[in-house]
């Protein structure tokens, strides 16, 4: 009842003085609201980062063959030829870390149908890959084992190599094609996706059997790389452990001598990457903690003149009867009030600058959960915070001379 | 005979000011019966303003005591102090003291608000009551601005009677108010008395006190006379002898 009435008081001081309130609001609402689109944009930004990287294949580990020196040049990876498919083989057997693997060999021509021609990639692996890179087959199927033993001439395209050399429209699955006047039948057409995040045309790919293009196209007996994915991302540095472990064997590596090969995981990429947005993500919350400081010293400010000007209000209300309790409860209402309102009008339109910033700016934002919590949590102590040292001074007034005050 | 409300023995205030001990109230003994009208007249520096805040309960005396409706004020804390106000006491200021900007009947209601035995229904209803009485039930939901000097303090008046206290208590109630004005004011306060309300009315102008029942008269702290007025002047009377305003 009490409470409820101070609530009322409360509310009927800041009707009273709406600009003043509006003003001291405007503090909490843009730290509030800034620290909303801020976070967002930092968890969106990291988001968009990590899904591209998973599109990837974020458990992927690549094998390349080391850069040697020959004559004090330093040679290009491509063309060391130190990666074989006992190499694979070894790995395949040994690595209890890895859920799939292929070999990969990979090389440029010319895809021709008809008069159509474009100029494209051929990578060469086995059926495992699809699981590797995370991509669907949009029509058609995968080659079999059976095929890669064979050196099938059978072949997977992508989406950007269908609209070039089948301008048509005509369904490419069991059409013959020529990759470097080898013929090829398609037999599936690859899921589109689109650019990776060099901006690589992922679509821009035929995919065969790794015997074929090892014999017919690129006449080697080498590997280029071994892709692998981990059974899982936490798993993914053991796994570039023991993938190392297993190819110094396999080289015969003395102790002293470095690797001559590289394993990468995409764990790396992730970690790189986050850590860039995690420091984002920190600069972002210092500079928006400053705004939300500076509403709350908004707060103080305004409630510590509000004391001043109403301390012949106060007296008055102590004269009939108000206790120091009274007047605290008042003050410290009114500046939590403030604080929640300033809020949620706030948390409003950081939200609604989100939106307008992922529809109109297309950055990708992602609102937490946790930065709506961590600023309303913040706003509402530092209305208490802010406003009880006001809300003190103005109990332990002495009704005498508020009342003189002038 | 009726009873005393406020009954004041061997009142004592000082101040400290810096090393020195200033003796406002020297030895002051008094009671104030039921129904009585009292004006406490006194120049300044007499303890006039002293003896208004303990009789309001807004000080303490130094020593002596201080009985208001059988409660001994001293020792009180300042929460205890603030329930004797809110309960016992309503209070007139010279500048009306009304918050700006809120209707009349809400000034009214203030000291309810304070008083959590009063439901939202019963404050609405004696705060329209109380201002009916000061004659300005036409002017529930007018603003202090909106209304002249005189009806502001009709409005603090209201505000006053509104929690039944034992006393008002006023404190240069017609300082701010011009002579018709002020005539109104003390007929109105007459008229309250009459009904059985004890008032006590701090002022410094003589020709207040011959409205009232009773004058005690201040001086260097102690009470200089003490006399009962037999010929009490109507303020309606005197109101009505002031040359007609042409306005």
């Amino acid at each position: 009842m009490r409470l409820l009435n101070l609530f009322k008081i409360a509310t009927k001081a800041i009707v009273l003085n709406k600009t003043r309130t509006l003003l001291t609001m405007l503090g909490i609402i843009i730290g509030v609201a800034s620290v909303i689109a801020m976070l967002a944009i930092g968890e969106g930004s990291k988001e968009s980062i990590r899904t591209t990287i998973s599109a990837m294949g974020s458990n992927m580990i690549t094998v390349k063959a080391g850069a040697d020196t020959r004559g004090g040049v330093r040679q290009e990876a491509s063309v060391m030829e130190s990666l074989t498919l006992s190499d694979y083989k070894a790995i395949k057997k040994q690595a209890t870390l890895l859920s799939y693997s292929t070999p990969v060999v990979e090389g440029k021509g010319q895809v021709i149908n008809g008069s159509n021609n474009w100029p494209s990639s051929i990578y060469g692996v086995n059926p495992e890959y699809l699981n590797i890179k995370v991509v669907d087959l949009q029509s058609g199927s995968m080659f079999t084992d059976a095929e890669v033993q064979t050196a099938a001439k059978v072949a997977l395209i992508g989406q950007t190599v269908v609209d070039n050399v089948f301008p048509d429209g005509e369904e490419p699955v069991g059409q013959m094609i020529r990759f470097n006047n080898i013929p090829f039948k398609v037999i599936g057409v690859l899921e589109e996706k689109g650019e990776n995040t060099f901006g690589q045309d992922q679509d821009d790919v035929v995919i065969a059997p790794y015997t074929t293009v090892q014999k017919r196209i690129l006449a080697i007996t080498h590997l280029n790389q071994i892709m692998a994915s981990a059974v899982s991302e936490e798993e993914a540095p053991n796994a570039v452990l023991e993938v190392s472990q297993i190819l110094r064997e396999q080289h015969k590596l003395m102790d002293t001598e470095d690797d001559d090969f590289h394993v990468r995981s995409m764990e790396e990429l992730i970690s790189t990457f986050s850590s860039t947005s995690e420091m984002l993500t920190i600069l972002l919350v210092a500079v928006a903690s400053i705004s939300l400081l500076i509403g709350g010293i908004g707060i103080m400010n305004i409630m510590y003149v509000s004391v001043k000007e109403r301390t012949k209000e106060i007296g008055l209300r102590m004269a009939v009867g108000a206790k120091g309790a009274d007047i605290l409860m008042q003050f410290l209402i009114e500046a939590i009030l403030i604080s929640i309102t300033g809020g949620v009008l706030g948390v409003i339109l950081g939200l609604g600058a989100t939106v307008f910033i992922e529809k109109f700016l297309n950055w990708p934002t992602s609102v937490a959960l946790y930065s709506i919590v961590i600023s309303f949590a913040v706003c509402a102590v530092t209305g208490i915070f802010f406003g009880w040292y006001p809300a003190r001074k103005a109990s332990a007034l002495d009704p005498i001379t508020a009342l003189r005050y002038e | 005979m009726s009873k005393a409300i406020i009954k004041i023995e061997d009142l004592k205030r000082e101040f400290t000011m810096g090393t020195e001990t200033v003796h406002a109230l020297r030895g002051i003994s008094f009671d104030i019966k039921e129904g009585e009208f009292v004006t406490i007249m006194g120049s300044s520096g007499s303890g006039k303003s002293t003896m208004l805040n303990i009789l309001g309960c807004l000080d303490q005396p130094t020593s002596g005591t201080y009985e208001i409706d059988g409660v001994r004020v001293k020792d009180l804390s300042r929460n205890e102090l603030a329930t004797i106000r809110n309960e016992k006491i309503g209070f007139i200021f010279q500048s009306y003291n009304l918050l700006a900007r809120t209707s009349a009947i809400e000034n009214v209601e203030l000291p309810l608000l304070y008083n959590s035995k009063v439901s939202t229904e019963e404050r609405r209803k004696r705060a329209i009551e109380a201002l009916e009485k000061v004659g300005l039930g036409e002017r529930l939901h007018h603003t202090p601005s909106q209304l002249s000097g005189g009806q502001q303090q009709r409005v603090a008046i209201a505000r006053s009677l509104v929690n039944n206290p034992v006393m008002i208590l006023a404190d240069e109630a017609t300082g701010n108010l011009d002579t018709r004005t002020s005539y109104e004011i003390m007929s109105l306060f007459q008229e309250l008395n009459k009904q059985g309300i004890t008032i006590t009315f701090v002022t410094h102008e003589p020709d207040i006190a011959t409205f009232s029942s009773r004058t005690i008269v201040l001086k260097d702290g102690e009470v200089m006379q003490d006399y009962n007025n037999h010929n009490v002047q109507s303020a309606a009377n005197e109101l009505a002898k002031l040359p007609k305003q042409d306005d």
